[in-house]
């Protein structure tokens, strides 16, 4: 996915390590989208989606840190999240995009759920951690 | 201590109104809880408002469909109320569908539900 | 001849006689406007445009790309938004700055080496109007984008048609986007007006294929879950054939043949939930 961090001056990080982290992820996000102006419903799917994958990154991953900001494309404002882990990595990233597959806690929805709920959706997954990309456009 | 997110009584039914948002932990405490308290207080009804929940992810969607089943189990139906519509929506895309958990619009509709649903009970031979 | 003499004979010129050109130019402009832009207003126009291209031409030769043409660029992108919203053709707006080629042609023509000049600064202009017609498709875009907009609003009322039923009359091509808005108010009009039942009447559809039948099944489950009991109506005998023909599967969903079917039964059971609730009472 398109670099969208850098130079943007609206980036903000969040370190997660906690479920109460993850209560703090999705204010930070939340924030960013109104701010943007994103319709409620957008707000809605995209903190959901970051609501997931927050969680799976302190279930899975061992933590990390969520960078969001608010970002441009040719059809609009939208909003850009990372979810950055040093966990062990998804061994089989097709399985686990899956719909009903879980590993854990959870309905197996977390990850293909929010592929979902958003417009674009990026995983790079290796033995030192993985990272996922999303962006919500206001559309 | 993590909060806790308070149960009531009236009569014969629980009533949840969650407020705030949630943390992971806070809603497994919620589930444990309100199971406790549907045999200690021999509630026949739980009514669980979330006209303030801004969002519902996979993990409180799970928690409102166990929380259904193990009321059930202990003789309580459960009625889930004040769904916001953006909320509905994304619960759709997430794929969820909240199957076995009875819903309603508003809280007044929500305790008319249950008291519908145990008027048929006690009419039953 | 060297092109900066090139550019140093047309500077001369356009300094020269700016009073003169400028009238001339105005005067070709000014025939085509009937009425449409003030006389004034259009002059101004062209004066700051003038020496916009003026300057440009001395700061930076004769390329309409180059950086010294960012405020000739601008102000043209102005004009050309402006008329755009005036309802002259694109034309009509590129016709006004290769006006100033005539203007310029007997000039240049006459004088030494001015033949090499005048297609030199034709090719200028060339590019300048090429801009204006660009400008001129993004503003209408605009302007077509914000229509659909305004049509989206208008295209989906949602009415209330007894107490408890609302209903909501599509008519013409349901897209994810329109879907998107129909859902939204649908459901946030069940909770204002404490309504259970919904009724989606799509008699003014003509088509309805998977990733629409996909929509329309997501309304009726979002509307499930807040507690809403939602049916689709208007399902005539194509649109049936065409659903099954898909193996679309409708599951548990309610649907009717016309609205009247469908309001009478959500309005039978709206009544007998009120009946129930005085039972309940007693």
């Amino acid at each position: 996915m398109k670099d969208y961090l850098t130079g943007n001056a609206t980036v903000e990080s969040v370190p997660v390590a906690s479920s109460k982290d993850v209560v703090q992820a999705r204010q930070v996000v939340r924030n960013l989208a109104q701010r943007g102006g994103l319709s409620l419903v957008h707000q809605t799917k995209l903190v959901t989606a970051a609501s997931e994958l927050a969680r799976n990154m302190v279930v899975y991953g061992g933590g990390g840190v969520v960078r969001a900001a608010e970002v441009n494309g040719p059809q609009g404002v939208g909003v850009f999240v990372e979810f950055r882990d040093d966990g062990p990595g998804i061994r089989d990233v097709e399985q686990a995009l899956t719909d009903g597959w879980s590993s854990g806690r959870g309905m197996g929805l977390g990850l293909s759920g929010a592929q979902r709920l958003v417009n674009e959706f990026d995983i790079q997954t290796g033995p030192d951690g993985t990272t996922v990309t999303i962006v919500k456009w206001n559309r | 201590m993590t909060d806790r997110v308070p149960v009531l009584k009236i009569g014969e039914i629980l009533l949840v109104s969650i407020q705030i948002d949630l943390e992971d932990e806070m809603v497994l405490d919620l589930q444990e809880d309100l199971s406790q308290k549907i045999v200690s207080a021999g509630a026949k009804g739980v009514v669980i408002d979330i006209s303030a929940l801004e969002i519902v992810d996979s993990f409180v969607g799970r928690m409102l469909a166990t929380i259904a089943s193990i009321s059930r189990m202990l003789g309580a139906e459960t009625v889930v109320v004040g769904m916001r519509p953006a909320v509905a929506m994304t619960l759709v895309e997430l794929g969820l569908s909240l199957q076995g958990v009875r819903t309603a619009l508003n809280l007044e509709r929500g305790l008319k539900l249950l008291r519908r649903l145990s008027t048929a009970h006690s009419a039953r031979p | 001849m060297a092109p900066e003499e090139n550019t140093q004979l047309l500077i001369e010129t356009l300094t020269s006689h700016r009073e003169e050109f400028l009238a001339q130019w105005g005067a070709i402009v000014g025939e085509a406007l009937q009425g449409r832009l003030s006389v004034a207003e259009m002059r101004r126009e062209l004066g700051e445009l003038y020496e916009a291209i003026l300057q440009a031409i001395a700061a930076g030769g004769l390329d309409a790309d180059g950086e010294a043409y960012g405020e000739t660029r601008s102000l043209l992108i102005e004009l050309s938004r402006n008329r755009a919203r005036q309802g002259f053709t694109p034309t009509e707006t590129a016709t006004s700055v290769f006006a100033l080629k005539a203007v310029l042609e007997p000039a240049l023509t006459g004088e030494e080496h001015g033949t090499r000049t005048y297609l030199q600064f034709a090719k200028l202009l060339d590019g300048l109007a090429l801009l204006t017609t660009e400008a001129y498709v993004r503003t209408r875009e605009e302007i077509i984008a914000s229509q659909a907009e305004q049509l989206l609003e208008l295209s989906t009322p949602v009415v209330q048609l007894w107490k408890g039923v609302v209903g909501v009359p599509l008519v013409g091509t349901l897209d994810s986007a329109r879907t998107q808005v129909v859902m939204e108010k649908l459901l946030q009009t069940l909770v204002d007006t404490d309504s259970t039942h919904a009724i989606i009447d799509i008699t003014g559809v003509p088509t309805v294929d998977t990733q629409v039948a996909q929509h329309l099944l997501k309304t009726v489950v979002a509307a499930r879950m807040m507690g809403a009991q939602c049916t689709i109506s208007g399902i005539r005998p194509q649109i049936a054939q065409t659903i099954v023909a898909l193996g679309i599967q409708f599951g548990d969903i309610q649907t009717n043949a016309s609205l009247a079917d469908a309001l009478r039964q959500a309005v039978r059971e709206v009544a007998k939930d009120a009946e129930d609730d005085v039972r309940g009472l007693l």
